[in-house]
């Protein structure tokens, strides 16, 4: 009991144990990150060339591209985005502006949690019975477009949901105060007002598919070949078509990993850019909140 | 034609469809849910009645091609709890503490960076986790399998590809969701709580482990079910690091996980097989459900709790 002042700290080696594993675990997060990306760009970078991104696989010349898989790849953007934005944008706004709160509400945003909680290889397996079998049309890019849909629906519907949250309701009742009927409110005030939150989840949905594989490997197939004429770039939406990640599966599974590490390259690459977008986006997002 | 009251019919007939239309958007995911749950059960059971539901889910004998097939997946759901719950264990911890370094302990110029790393995390696609765990994990497993295993007979040697590697894959895939919430919960534990415990002469460590945590204890309760949500539903990182065939879950076994055995086996199936192979995917669908209804409980739970 020699040292009672409170000016003298006491030691505690449980704090200091505690305080290591803590900075620890940061540091192996961090390096983890730094690891990988750092692995990935050294192994992968060297194979990135000019032709690696605008040829297609040729076994008689002996080289490897993955033109034809980055087209697929913006396809099944393209087509599932012009289904899932107006599905997800529409639900959010019957569910802030239509609906009231009520079982029926509750119902669909449990069931909008529980699609963003089912893992992708179910998708797969649904995508390829229902599209696949049921709306006959076989391995296809529409067929994992469709069954993409249904996976970054609840992505689009939350962030165009948190983004109209944000909207004030003095700019609702002033549109309505002044004789505007609700559509042209939601229209002209909302929507816009609401803007950067939808791109947002347009940008997150873009990039849950160009990571997407699972769903994918079943549903639109692992074609590779670019189509030879213009009705074929219409065609190709009805045959099958892989993604980089789906190709970037199938070189693993050869052994080919000097490829594989050429298309993870491509793909960290659009991941940073996506991820700069979304930055950037959510940026803007807040300086709006902060009027 | 331009008087308010002209144009009231012709409103509301917009303002009419409007509203429906976006009453259909809103219950496409009802729709989808719905139309996903029936298609697994209907694709699911066939196999569960042709071959008898104990054989299928309580026999231990995978062997689909053989002359005389059984399909028995009880090793299948066991590795994928074993491997998940090995998962979690390695992961929710490293997760944790990070989330408090980035919440609590950290200046606040490194938590800027490594911030947005972790998210960064999160955004990599999972084949190229795989990619990395065949060529820098797998050997390493290998060269510790053949140290162990040097004089034994009766080790089948996997190359490295075994449940420990993919525990490890796992582990780390699951740390952005848990870094992720559980930094959410620690941030939104009122300040007032952490300055009453400091103000009382708790030392920094004490405060976090005494005061903050068990106050967002809900949050990271959520965190760590939607990591283990993470865990079993992922197919395509771990399909070539876990091996290729059915064994019991042990650590330098070759495995198959729920996903993992869908993924391999489903583009070569045919009839019955095939159908079993749907079974697995009714078995993780189950497994999945139960883990969403956990976590609406949870969430519900917490709410009550802080209103």
């Amino acid at each position: 009991m020699t040292h009672n002042s409170i000016l003298e700290k006491k030691f505690r080696l449980s704090d200091h144990i505690l305080k290591a594993l803590i900075n620890l675990s940061a540091a192996f997060s961090i390096l983890l990150l730094v690891g990988i990306m750092g692995y990935v760009f050294v192994r992968g970078i060297p194979q990135v060339s000019w032709q690696f991104l605008t040829t297609v696989p040729s076994t008689i010349k002996g080289t490897f591209g993955v033109a034809g898989n980055i087209l697929n790849t913006l396809y099944i953007i393209i087509i599932t985005l012009l289904i899932a934005t107006p599905l997800g944008v529409g639900s959010a706004i019957y569910l802030n502006e239509y609906a009231k709160p009520g079982k029926l509400v509750r119902l669909i945003e449990f069931t909008t949690e529980t699609l963003s909680g089912i893992p992708s290889i179910i998708f797969g397996l649904f995508g390829m019975v229902f599209f696949g079998r049921t709306f006959r049309l076989g391995y296809s890019i529409l067929t994992g477009a469709l069954t993409l849909t249904l996976m970054v629906l609840p992505l689009i519907t939350r962030n165009t949901q948190e983004a109209l949250k944000t909207v004030p309701a003095s700019y609702r009742s002033g549109a309505l105060g002044i004789g505007a009927t609700k559509w042209y409110m939601i229209r002209t005030i909302l929507l816009p007002s609401a803007m950067p939150g939808i791109i947002t989840g347009i940008i997150l949905a873009i990039g849950r598919i160009v990571g997407e594989s699972a769903a994918l490997l079943f549903t639109a197939g692992s074609g590779y070949l670019l189509p030879k004429t213009a009705a074929g770039f219409f065609k190709k939406i009805l045959e099958s078509g892989g993604t980089l990640t789906i190709q970037l599966y199938l070189s693993m599974s050869k052994a080919q990993y000097d490829a594989a590490f050429g298309i993870a390259a491509v793909l960290l690459i659009i991941v940073l850019c996506i991820n700069f977008l979304t930055k950037i986006l959510s940026g803007k997002f807040d300086v709006t909140r902060q009027k | 034609m331009n008087s308010i009251i002209g144009n009231q019919k012709a409103r509301s007939a917009v303002e009419t469809t409007a509203e429906i239309i976006f009453t259909i958007c809103a219950f496409f995911a009802v729709l989808a849910v719905l139309s996903i749950t029936v298609y697994m059960i209907l694709n699911g059971t066939p196999a569960l009645a042709k071959v008898g539901i104990t054989d299928i889910l309580f026999g231990t004998v995978w062997k689909p091609a053989s002359s005389d097939p059984s399909y028995g997946i009880l090793y299948v759901i066991l590795t994928s709890i074993v491997g998940t719950a090995l998962a979690i264990l390695l992961g929710v911890p490293i997760g944790v503490l990070t989330a408090i370094f980035l919440a609590e302990t950290a200046p606040k110029k490194i938590a800027q960076v490594v911030k947005p790393a972790i998210e960064l995390l999160a955004g990599i696609p999972s084949v190229i986790y795989g990619l990395l765990g065949i060529l820098l994990l797998c050997p390493a497993m290998y060269k510790l399998e053949q140290k162990i295993y040097a004089g034994s007979s009766t080790h089948q040697f996997t190359g490295g590809a075994n449940l420990i590697s993919a525990v490890i894959v796992l582990a780390i895939m699951i740390l952005p969701t848990v870094i992720n919430i559980s930094e959410s919960a620690l941030n939104s534990v009122p300040a007032s709580l952490k300055a009453a415990s400091l103000a009382m002469g708790a030392s920094e460590i004490q405060t976090i482990f005494k005061v903050i945590l068990p106050a967002a204890k809900s949050g990271i309760v959520t965190a760590i079910v939607l990591g283990v949500g993470r865990a079993i539903g992922e197919a395509m990182a771990i399909s070539l690091v876990s091996g290729s065939s059915v064994n019991a879950p042990l650590p330098f076994n070759s495995v198959r996980f729920l996903t993992t055995a869908i993924v391999s086996e489903m583009g070569y199936a045919a009839d019955l097989h095939r159908q079993v192979l749907f079974t697995i995917g009714l078995v993780l669908f189950v497994f999945i459900m139960i883990i969403n209804l956990t976590l609406t409980r949870i969430l519900k739970g917490g709410g009550k709790h802080d209103a």
